[in-house]
C-alpha cells in the first residue's frame, strides 16, 4: 500500500474532561497524499481527538510527531503554522467580512501603515483559482452571501492559505446537497494529488469507502484498529464500531395490552430539512428515534412541538386533526419536549426548581383563581415526590442541581402540564450511570401510565435498551423501522444507508 | 461539474464599502432633507446649510467615536460626561491666557485619554459588562464634575473660539474638522488592521480570538479613540460657548443621542456590521429634522414622539431586512 513515512503520528494519546475519560491511548497516522477515515459512533472521541491534533486541546498522556518531530501545540494558531489546519463542522467565519478578509484575518498584509487590500484580494484570488471556483467566489462577496458549500469552500482555501500539509475534515458532507457532495469530493482528490494528508471524518460509510486509503475505527474513546478500505467490507466495519455490553439493566417493556390507541400520528411530514414523515406513537408504547447527527431526529421533535412546524403533511392527536404553528398551542394540545440542551432550552438556571416546574404551566394559563400560591405549593411538592427528585428544597436554584435531578425538573415541567404526548431529546445525555437508571425508570412509568412518549438517542444501547419500536433516520426521513430488540449493528446499516430500506420484522 | 456556480454571489453591490444598507440610509437622508427643505421653504422659513452642518458637529464627533466601540461589540455610555469634563477642564486650565491654549488641550486630551483607557481596561481585563462599565464612569465623572465645579469655569481665550466660529472660506471650521474625524475614521476602519480586527471581533470574539487577534488591545484603543472625539467635541462646545460648565454634556444628550445616530446609520448594536459613514447619515438626519421641527413650530413633545417613532421605525427596517437577506 502506502509506503511513504507517515507526516503525522499520534501516540498513546489520553485526554479527560473532569476525570472522565473521553481517549484512552489513542493511535493515529497519516502519510502524504493519503486520505485517511476517522470513524466512530457518536461520543467515541474523533472530534476530541482531532481538537487536540488542531491545538484546541491538550492531551493529558500521548505525542504528535510531525515528520518524526515531536510537537506541542498550545494553540490552534501553532498548529496552523506548522501545516494542520481544521475544518470544523461549524464554520469559523465573519458573515460579515469579505472572504479575502476571513482567510486573512490576524495576519493582514500591510502597505505601510494599511492593510494592502489589493494584495490580499490578489492572493485570495490565487487560491480560489487553486480549487477551481475563482469564477463562483469574489474575494470580495461576503460570506453571508455563500451557500454553505462555498463557505466551505473559502474554509478549505484559508486552510491551504497556511501552506497545510495535514488537513482535517469534521463532517464535512453534513449540510451538503449530493452534487455538492460530489463537488467536495473532486476537490478533497485534488488536494490529495497535490501531497496534503487529508484526515476525514465522517459516519457515513459509503463516503469513507469512496475517498479513503485507510479507516481508523474508534469507539469508546479507544482504537479499535486500522485497516485498508479495500480489505474491509462495510459490515465488518459496523461491527468494528458497535457491539458492546449493555451497562446497565433497562426496565422491561410494554406488554402488549399496556398499548392503547394512536395518540400522535403524523403523515407526510415536511420541511426544510425533512420530508416524507410518517409516525405513529400509540398511549404507552416508547418510540425511540436513532440516527446519525444531522440525519433530522430533532427537527422532528421541533416540528411536532411546534418550534419549526412542518410545511406540509397533517399531524393529528388522539384522531383529530391539529395544527401546532407554535410551542405554545403544542403545550396546550398536552405535548411535551424535553430538549436536548437542558441548561440553555429546558430550564431557566437561575431560577428555583418550584419556578422552573411551573414555567409551562403557568405560561398556558390555567391559573387558579386566588389560591395559587397554596396549591402550586401543593402539586409541585407531588411533582417533585414523583420524579424523586433530589434538591435541597423547592427554592433552590437549578443551576445548583446534577444533571440528572436537573432534567427531573424538566420532566417535572412537563408532568405539571398533563402532557400526555413527551418528547425526550437525548434524555440521558452528560447524566451519570446511576441517575441515568432512575431516568429511564421514569419514562417507562411515564409510558404504563397511558403516555406515549418518544425518545430520540444517539446510545445505541439506550435506544435498544428502552423502545418498543425503533426508528432509524437518514437524510431527513425514516430509513426504516426495527422491532424491540433490534441489535447495534441493525441500526448502524439503516442510518448510514449501507442496506436497503427494511420493514418492520 | 462545479457545484458551487449554483448560487451566484453579488459581489459587485459591495463596491467600496457603501452596501445595500449605507445605500439605503443616504437615500432616506436624500428624501428627508428634500422634504424638510421644501416644508420650511413652503412655510417661508430659510434654509442654512452651514448653520445645520455646524450644529451637527458635536453630536457627529461623538457618534463617530461610538461608532467604533459598537463595531468592536462595546458601547459608552460616558461620552456625555466626557464631553462635559473637557470643556470644563479647558476653560478651566486656559483662564483666558492664550499662552495656555496648548496647555489646555495636552491637559484635556491626557484626561480623556485615561478615561478611554480606564473603560477598556475596565470592559476587557475585568470583564465587566461595557453597558455597567461606562454607566459606572458616567456616574463617577458626574460626582467629580458636580462636587468640583458648580458654574461656569474659568474662559477660553478669544483666539480659541476661531474653532468654534472660524470659516475658511464659506466653510465653517468646524465642520472642516467634522470632515478629518469621519475621513480618519473611515480609512482605521477600512485600511487598518485595528479596523479589520475590531469588525472581526465584533463579529464573533472567539473566531477573532483564534485567529491570533489580540482582542483586548483592539477593544481598549477604541475606547480611547472614542474618548478622542469627546475631547474634540468639548474643545468645540467650549469654543463656542467661552465657558465650560459640567451640564453642556448632559444637556446635549450625546450619550443616547450617539448610539440613536449609530443605529439610524445601519450599525447594528451587538458590533460586527455597519461603519462611520452610516452613522454621519444618522446624524445628519437628526440634525434635519431637529431643524424642521423648529422651522415648524412642532411642540417640545410631539417631537420627542416623533424622533422616537422615526428612529424604531429605521431599526425595525434593518432588523426585517437582515431577517430576509440573511437568514
Amino acid at each position: 500500500m502506502i509506503s511513504a513515512p507517515p507526516i503525522l503520528q499520534m501516540r498513546g494519546i489520553t485526554k479527560r474532561f473532569f476525570s472522565v475519560p473521553v481517549l484512552e491511548n489513542v493511535d493515529l497516522d497519516a502519510t502524504a497524499g493519503e486520505v485517511h477515515a476517522v470513524v466512530g459512533e457518536n461520543g467515541a472521541g474523533k472530534s476530541t481527538l482531532m481538537k487536540i491534533l488542531a491545538g484546541a486541546h491538550q492531551p493529558d498522556a500521548g505525542s504528535i510527531l510531525l515528520d518524526g518531530e515531536e510537537v506541542r501545540f498550545s494553540h490552534p494558531r501553532e498548529a496552523q503554522a506548522r501545516g494542520v489546519s481544521i475544518i470544523y463542522q461549524e464554520f469559523n467565519l465573519l458573515p460579515e467580512r469579505t472572504v479575502a478578509q476571513n482567510i486573512f484575518l490576524g495576519r493582514e498584509p500591510m502597505r505601510g501603515p494599511v492593510v494592502d487590500a489589493g494584495a490580499m484580494e490578489e492572493a485570495t484570488a490565487m487560491l480560489l483559482t487553486d480549487l477551481g471556483v475563482e469564477h463562483s467566489i469574489s474575494p470580495r462577496a461576503p460570506i453571508r452571501e455563500l451557500s454553505v458549500a462555498q463557505q466551505q469552500t473559502v474554509e478549505i482555501a484559508k486552510a491551504l492559505s497556511f501552506e497545510a500539509s495535514i488537513l482535517v475534515m469534521d463532517e464535512p458532507t453534513a449540510a451538503l446537497s449530493p452534487h455538492e457532495v460530489e463537488a467536495l469530493f473532486a476537490r478533497v482528490r485534488l488536494l490529495q494529488s497535490r501531497g496534503l494528508a487529508v484526515i476525514y471524518i465522517s459516519h457515513r460509510l459509503k463516503e469513507v469507502f469512496d475517498l479513503a486509503g485507510r479507516i481508523t475505527v474508534l469507539k469508546d474513546g479507544r482504537t479499535v484498529g486500522t485497516v485498508a478500505s479495500d480489505a474491509v467490507r462495510p459490515g465488518e466495519l459496523v461491527r468494528m464500531m458497535v457491539g458492546r455490553e449493555l451497562d446497565h439493566l433497562f426496565p422491561p417493556r410494554a406488554a402488549p395490552a399496556e398499548i392503547g390507541a394512536v395518540r400522535l400520528r403524523v403523515q407526510g411530514g415536511a420541511g426544510d430539512r425533512l420530508h416524507g414523515i410518517d409516525l405513529d406513537v400509540r398511549a404507552g408504547e416508547i418510540v425511540g428515534i436513532a440516527g446519525l447527527a444531522g440525519a433530522g431526529r430533532t427537527e422532528v421533535a421541533r416540528a411536532i412541538f411546534g418550534v419549526e412546524p412542518f410545511t406540509a403533511g397533517v399531524v393529528a392527536l388522539d384522531g383529530k386533526p391539529v395544527r401546532i404553528r407554535s410551542p405554545r398551542q403544542a403545550i396546550r394540545a398536552g405535548i411535551g419536549f424535553l430538549t436536548e440542551d437542558r441548561k440553555r432550552e429546558g430550564l431557566v438556571l437561575p431560577q428555583s426548581v418550584r419556578d422552573n416546574a411551573l414555567l409551562a404551566f403557568r405560561s398556558i394559563g390555567r391559573r387558579q383563581s386566588g389560591g395559587e400560591a397554596a396549591s402550586s405549593r401543593r402539586s409541585v411538592v407531588d411533582l417533585a415526590r414523583l420524579v424523586e427528585l433530589r434538591a435541597a428544597s423547592l427554592e433552590q436554584e437549578v443551576r445548583y442541581l446534577s444533571g440528572g435531578n436537573q432534567q427531573k425538573v424538566v420532566l417535572a415541567k412537563w408532568l405539571a402540564t398533563r402532557a400526555r404526548i413527551l418528547i425526550f431529546d437525548e434524555p440521558t445525555r452528560g447524566i451519570d450511570v446511576g441517575a441515568k437508571a432512575g431516568i429511564h425508570e421514569l419514562m417507562r412509568e411515564l409510558a404504563r401510565s397511558g403516555v406515549a412518549v418518544v425518545m430520540i438517542s444517539s446510545e445505541l444501547p439506550e435506544v435498544i435498551g428502552m423502545s418498543d419500536r425503533i426508528l432509524v433516520m437518514r437524510d431527513g426521513t425514516f430509513a426504516g423501522e426495527l422491532a424491540a430488540g433490534a441489535s447495534e449493528a441493525e441500526i448502524m446499516l439503516l442510518a448510514t444507508g449501507e442496506m436497503e430500506t427494511v420493514s418492520a420484522a | 461539474m462545479n457545484a458551487t456556480t449554483a448560487a451566484p454571489n453579488r459581489a459587485g453591490r459591495n463596491w467600496r464599502g457603501l452596501d445595500s444598507d449605507t445605500a439605503l440610509i443616504y437615500g432616506v437622508l436624500s428624501l428627508v432633507a428634500l422634504v424638510s427643505w421644501g416644508l420650511i421653504l413652503a412655510n417661508g422659513g430659510q434654509i442654512n446649510v452651514a448653520n445645520t452642518l455646524v450644529r451637527s458637529v458635536a453630536l457627529g464627533m461623538v457618534a463617530v467615536g461610538q461608532t467604533l466601540v459598537i463595531l468592536g461589540g462595546s458601547l459608552d455610555l460616558s461620552v456625555a460626561y466626557q464631553v462635559s469634563v473637557t470643556a470644563v477642564m479647558a476653560s478651566y486650565v486656559m483662564q483666558g491666557n492664550p499662552d495656555r491654549m496648548i496647555l489646555g488641550v495636552v491637559v484635556v486630551t491626557t484626561i480623556g485619554l485615561a478615561i478611554g483607557l480606564a473603560n477598556g481596561l475596565i470592559i476587557t481585563v475585568l470583564g465587566v459588562n461595557p453597558f455597567i462599565a461606562t454607566l459606572g464612569m458616567a456616574l463617577v465623572l458626574r460626582g467629580v464634575l458636580n462636587s468640583s465645579f458648580d458654574n461656569f469655569a474659568g474662559a477660553v481665550p478669544e483666539q480659541f473660539q476661531v474653532l468654534g466660529y472660524g470659516a475658511i472660506g464659506p466653510v465653517p471650521l468646524a465642520v472642516l474638522l467634522f470632515a478629518a474625524v469621519v475621513a480618519i475614521a473611515w480609512i482605521l476602519l477600512r485600511a487598518t488592521r485595528f479596523g479589520h480586527h475590531l469588525y472581526a471581533i465584533g463579529g464573533s470574539e472567539e473566531t477573532a480570538r483564534l485567529s491570533g487577534v489580540r482582542s483586548g488591545r483592539v477593544v481598549i484603543g477604541a475606547h480611547m479613540l472614542c474618548s478622542l472625539t469627546c475631547v474634540m467635541t468639548g474643545l468645540f462646545i467650549v469654543s463656542r460657548l467661552r465657558a465650560g460648565a459640567p451640564w453642556v454634556g448632559p444637556d446635549g444628550n450625546y450619550d443616547l443621542e450617539s448610539i440613536a445616530a449609530v443605529v439610524l446609520g445601519g450599525t447594528a448594536l451587538i458590533g460586527g456590521r455597519g461603519g462611520v459613514l452610516g452613522t454621519v447619515a444618522g446624524v445628519l438626519i437628526l440634525a434635519l429634522l431637529d431643524n424642521l421641527f423648529n422651522q415648524l413650530e412642532v411642540n417640545t413633545f410631539l417631537k420627542d414622539v416623533l424622533r422616537g417613532v422615526i428612529i424604531i421605525t429605521a431599526v425595525a427596517v434593518y432588523a426585517l431586512r437582515t431577517r430576509r437577506g440573511r437568514a
